[in-house]
Parts: structure tokens; sequence; C-alpha cells
């Protein structure tokens, strides 16, 4: 328990900026987003109507909903697994050198910093059907390379731009996780003659399994709500709704199909899915706080 | 490592320079592509190597305008980035420390309720809510000012959570010893709290300036006049202004511009970065 300062209104004026700004760009939409999921309104906001839960029962029967989820478990789960392992291979590769690991970590943690709109720009030009050279290589290795018509290629596309961004925060992390591995561990397995895979397999890996489970929900929630620009910059959500994810499709019923009230629902929607993500993760940190 | 394999060790080194090859493959394309013609980009034709064209399209869009329908010179919206960027991050870190330092060092009634109100939008991005914050912003005058830039985005609470985790480590002793003393709280605050959270605010600083110089939805919605502009959203006006004639060079050069500051001070400080992101777990 820490030793308190005893004022009655110091600490509401030391509040005040972060509850007003709070106030008044979050709760005020958050409110307004719950108020629109119960009306229907036309696009330029002259008339509304109030029709109970229709937003919702609309969402939960449209198809395109459901796809839309399924696009973004399929999209957030390629971006976690596929950044997840090449960076634990980086990082394992990085942990066993004592030289020049400082130059490693330097040359591979700087694309943490590229906007996601920006990195999907830098692969669309790689991978344009007409003249990205990766393209044109897998043209003449026999694959028809072209994201704006096969919704599967879109897809592959826009995971490969984000998981890009991902993998230095990935590596970074593992690389801390790595170096709390004991030593003493490791050397004990190695006079018992166990090899570096088996070492790596039977202690390492394990001991890093906080460290994993911590990724996974980050990089979750990066695939989730932080790769918009990724998908807009590139695909559009295009071709079709190959690669609408969730949070795309807020943005584009709202501002592009004008369905206020549905896209209200969805951000409804949304912010349970946070609510419940932000517990879950809360939860981990406290517990893993507790423990260290 | 235990043991000398010097296979492992060789393959180590390949597979690290391999992985670093392949993430900095982008960016040489784009290198390589800012320094060409726009009409050297043709079906089945994209420059491997530079061409004598760099300086030319580097100075256009530096100096006089980006191309592709942005009519605005990158250094101008640089200027925007920076305005948006610092005050995201000042903004920010200023009433996060406060609310944190109210939180932790005092005792009022609802702190709790306080507490968790501001935590509720821990990690909620503003993408999630994006029409109603737009009509609130709208409602309040605030399109296209660097008000309306930068204050929705401060609205997380991501800095307090740290500032919190960080305040309650300190010591009660130490609070204890400064009181005696006839420390005040805004003594105890200045002269002690903020030189001990000091690496934590350098750290919090990386990451929020990256965060709010690679804002992208946010200032592409909400500024319509040019004046307003950001690096990062032009991007976007610059892809879809024209169809099928995108000038590939203006535009990767803009890209390699907009992604400069950033990674500058993400290598400069390096160190602060890892340890803002490693300790603090976000």
């Amino acid at each position: 328990m820490t030793v308190t300062f005893p004022h009655k209104v110091l600490p509401w004026l030391l509040l005040l900026p972060q509850l007003l700004v709070t106030a008044i760009f979050f709760l005020w939409p958050a409110e307004q987003a719950l108020e629109q999921a119960f009306y229907r309104e036309d696009a330029f906001g002259l008339s509304r109507e109030f029709i109970g839960l229709e937003n919702f029962t609309d969402l939960f029967t449209d198809p395109l909903y459901y796809q839309s989820m399924l696009t973004t478990l399929v999209f957030s789960f390629s971006v976690a697994i596929v950044g997840m392992s090449l960076a634990l291979l980086l990082a394992v590769m990085a942990d066993r050198i004592i030289r020049g690991k400082l130059a490693y970590q330097t040359l591979l943690i700087w694309p943490y910093a590229v906007a996601p709109a920006l990195a999907g720009v830098l692969w669309w030009i790689l991978f344009d059907p007409s003249m990205g050279p990766i393209a044109l290589w897998l043209k003449s290795a026999g694959i028809h390379w072209n994201h704006y018509l096969d919704g599967n290629q879109a897809m592959i596309l826009v995971v490969i731009a984000s998981t890009w961004k991902q993998i230095s925060y990935n590596f970074l992390f593992f690389l801390a996780g790595l170096q709390a591995v004991p030593r003493s561990l490791i050397e004990a397995a190695a006079i018992d003659g166990a090899s570096p895979f088996k070492r790596f397999w039977t202690i390492v890996f394990p001991l890093l399994s906080p460290t994993t489970f911590f990724l996974l929900v980050v990089n979750l929630v990066y695939a989730f709500f932080e790769t918009f620009g990724v998908i807009d910059a590139t695909t559009k959500g295009g071709p079709g709704q190959s690669t609408t994810t969730l949070v795309y499709k807020v943005f584009d019923d709202g501002f592009v199909g004008l369905d206020l009230g549905g896209s209200a629902a969805q951000s409804v929607v949304l912010m349970a899915i946070v609510g419940l993500m932000t517990v879950i993760q809360f939860r981990f940190i406290e517990r893993r706080v507790q423990y260290s | 490592m235990i043991e000398n394999r010097p296979w492992l060790t060789f393959a180590s080194h390949a597979t690290l320079l391999t992985g670093i090859a392949l993430v900095a493959l982008p960016v040489w394309m784009a290198l390589v592509a800012s320094t060409h013609p726009a009409s050297a980009f043709g079906v089945g034709h994209i420059p491997l190597w530079f061409g004598d064209a760099g300086a030319e399209t580097w100075g256009t869009v530096l100096f006089e305008k980006a191309g592709n329908g942005v009519e605005t010179p990158v250094w101008f919206m640089m200027l925007n980035s920076l305005i948006m960027a610092l005050g995201i991050t000042f903004g920010k870190i200023a009433i996060s420390l406060l609310s944190a330092y109210a939180i932790v060092f005092f005792r009022f009634p609802f702190r709790n309720l306080c507490f968790w109100i501001i935590f509720m939008t821990l990690m909620l991005p503003v993408e999630v809510r994006i029409v109603p914050t737009y009509e609130v912003v709208a409602n309040l005058d605030l399109l296209n000012s660097y008000t309306g830039l930068t204050l929705p985005l401060i609205a997380s609470a991501t800095a307090t959570f740290l500032f919190r985790q960080c305040f309650l480590s300190i010591p009660g002793e130490l609070v204890e010893a400064a009181r005696m003393d006839g420390a005040g709280p805004w003594r105890f605050f200045f002269d002690i709290l903020l030189p001990l959270s000091r690496t934590n605010i350098a750290a919090l600083f990386v990451i929020l300036f990256i965060y709010g110089w690679n804002q992208y939805l946010w200032p592409l919605l909400i500024t319509t006049d040019d004046a307003y502009y950001t690096l990062v959203m032009s991007i976007k006006r610059m892809l879809s202004v024209t169809d099928g004639d995108i000038a590939w060079n203006q535009i990767m050069a803009t890209t390699l511009l907009a992604m400069l500051p950033p990674v500058a001070v993400v290598i400069g400080m390096q160190k602060l970065f890892v340890k803002g992101l490693v300790d603090s777990e976000k």
C-alpha cells in the first residue's frame, strides 16, 4: 500500500484532463454508436427511425458479416503464426551468436517503425501483376499472380505486408525471453548429451511459453485493429469481400456504404470483443507481474 | 553458446543475413524505383538497378509537389505529421502522468471507477468507432484543424496504465520521507516522481511518436484541406486519384521519406525503445 497525500480537490484536478478527453472522444462516441445502432438513419442524417434490434438481427443474419468474421480469423491467425515463427527462428539464431548481436538487432527492428499503410504500398510494388518482380518471377514459375482478381492471393499479399512489420516486434520479445533462460539448465542438458535441437524443444521452448502466449494476444490484436492501413492502401477489402476484415467493414459500411446504423451496430460488437480481449490481457499481465 | 559447433554458428549467421535481406527487400526496391523516371514503369518492366533520375524525383517530391494529385510538397506534410506526432506524444504523456499520479498517490471517492473508465479505452483504437467519433469531431467543428488531428487520439489509456505500474513500484518510504521533509504533492511530483520516471517517459516518447506519425485513417477522414495533410495519409490520396497511371517513382520516394523519421527515431533510441517495449510489455 502506497503512502498517500491527503487532498480532496487536487486529485480531481489532476484527473480532469484525461477524464475530459476520455469523455468527449471516447465515451460520447461510444454512446452515440450504441444509440445509432438502434436507429435507421438516411444517408444525410436528416431523419432517423427507431428500429430496435433490427440492425443487429440484420448483421447476424448477413452471410457477408460471417464471411468477414472468417476472413478476420484467417487473416489474424496467419499474421500471428507466420510472424511469430519467423521471429522465433531469427531470435534463436541471434541468441546463439556472441558477436554482432546488436548489429543484427538494429538491422531487424526498424520495420516496427514503418506505418502499416506504407508497408502495404512497399509490398504492393513487388507483387504488382504487370510489373512487380516477385509477380513476374512467380509467373515464370507457372503461378499466375494477380491479387486484383484472386481473393486468396490478395489475402496472401496483405498477410505478408502485415507480418513483415510485426516480425521485429516479436523478435525483440523472443530474444528477451531467450536471454532469461537460465544458462545452467542448458549447460546441464548439454553435459547429459542433449543436442541443440533437443535442448531447444525440451527446455527452451517450454520456458518461452509465457512470452509466446503474450505475443499471440498482441499479434492478434494488431492484426485485428492496426492493419486497417495495409488493407486500405493495397486491396481495399477486395477483390469481392475477400480481404474485408471486421474493422475494415465498419469503415466501409459507414463511410462508403453510408449505412450508419449497420456500421454503429458493428462498432458495438467490436467494442464488446475488444473489452473481452482487454480483460484477458489484463489478467495475464497482472499474473505475470505477480510471479516475476 | 555452450559448445562450439562451427556449422551451427555459420547457419545462424546465414539465417540472420537472409532474414535481414528479406526484411530489407521492399525498401531496396523502393529506393531503386525512386531513381527512375515515371516512364520506366511499364508492363513487364520494373527497373532492378538504380537509374539516374533520383535527384530530380526526390527534389520534386520534397519541395514542389508530391504528385499523383497531391499538390502539397513533402516537406510541408512532414511538418504537419511532426505537429500531429508531437502533439499526441506530449499530450498523452502529460495527461497520463497527472492521472496516474492522482490514482496512485491519492485516496478519494470513485477512485476505482475513474481508473476503470480510463482503463476501458486501453487498446481500443479509433478505427473501431470511427463513424461516431468522426461525427463528434465534426459537431465540435474540429475538422481540418490540428486540435482535431491530435486530441481524439490522446484518449487512450496505455500511457496511464504504464505510469500507474511504474508509480506503484515506488517504495512507500520514499513518499513518507518526502512528506516528513515537508514536501507537498507538487514538490513531490516534480522533485521525486518525474526524475524517477525519466526513462519510462523517454521510452514512451519513442513509442508514441511512432504511433502519432503513422496515423493513417484518422487524418485521412478529417482533413480535406491540403494545409493539414499528413505524410502517411497522403500516400492513399496519391494512390487513388489517378487510375492506372500511377507515378511509382514519386510514390516510392514519398513512401521512403514518410518512413524515415520514425525509423531514425527507433534506431537512434534503440536502447530506450527496446526497454520501453520489453519492460512494459506493450
